[in-house]
């Protein structure tokens, strides 16, 4: 199944068929194999751009030389992706910003909070010990307590 | 090249776009976080976009552009859609 090309128009319209592709899987790979977020924004605008540029000119290619005269909707497609595709990653791009930021904030309310408790933890042990002590050199002094205030 | 030669070749771009489909499901299931998940769906309309447009190639009409302008039409609104509401942050996971 493919279309009944002339040679010349089947070979611009396999190149750039099977460039677009590849360019299509590599944006994927991309996306795979990029270890953070903000990393794999960028893979796949590649196969938005390159990759529908080519498929669409061999779309192109091959109706206008089966259609024996000029198809250029393709244009169309091509047109309003690009136009499109920045918007809607810029704005993915954003809530994740936002996102990482809610985040670490709370992270580090939640650390402080901890601190906090820690240093209040620390003050009750300290002043029980000093208490406890006190407790025993009254014992030692038999509770006559002008032995320990002098 | 002939005619045979061109079927194969627009047979084998179709299979790298087959793998690029698995690629972004794999991330798409992965994630790890939603905002991954919503970018390899969005990876997964223009792959599903460009095949079509491939497969437009193959049979030699033009009835497939108006289904790949819709998939694009679709898929740029529920990208966005979906990004407003991770923005809005009523679900924080």
């Amino acid at each position: 199944m493919a279309p009944d090309l002339p040679p010349v128009p089947a070979l611009v319209v396999g190149v750039l068929a099977l460039g677009g592709a590849f360019v299509a899987l590599l944006g994927a790979t991309g996306l795979l194999r990029m270890r953070t977020f903000y990393d794999r924004v960028h893979p796949p605008t590649l196969a938005t751009s390159m990759g529908l540029a080519a498929l669409a000119l061999a779309s192109i290619v091959t109706s206008s030389v089966l259609g024996s005269r000029t198809v250029i909707h393709e244009i169309l497609l091509l047109f309003f992706v690009v136009l499109t595709m920045p918007v809607s990653m810029m704005l993915l791009a954003r809530a994740a910003i936002f996102r990482d930021r809610v985040e670490a904030y709370d992270k580090s309310m939640a650390a402080e909070a901890r601190a906090a408790a820690e240093e209040e933890a620390a003050a009750l042990a300290a002043a029980q010990e000093e208490a406890a002590a006190l407790a025993r050199r009254d014992l030692d002094t038999g509770g006559d307590d002008d032995a320990v205030y002098g | 090249m002939s005619t045979e030669t061109l079927g194969y070749v627009l047979a084998a771009a179709q299979a790298m776009l087959a793998l690029a489909f698995v690629m972004c499901a794999y991330r798409l299931i992965r994630g790890p976080r939603a905002q991954d998940r919503v970018m390899a769906l969005d990876a997964l309309y223009l792959n599903g976009l460009l095949s079509i447009v491939l497969l437009g190639i193959r049979t030699g009409t033009s009835l497939y552009f108006e289904s790949a302008l819709v998939i694009a039409l679709t898929g740029f609104v529920s990208t966005s859609a979906v990004a407003k509401f991770l923005m809005r942050g009523e679900v924080i996971e």
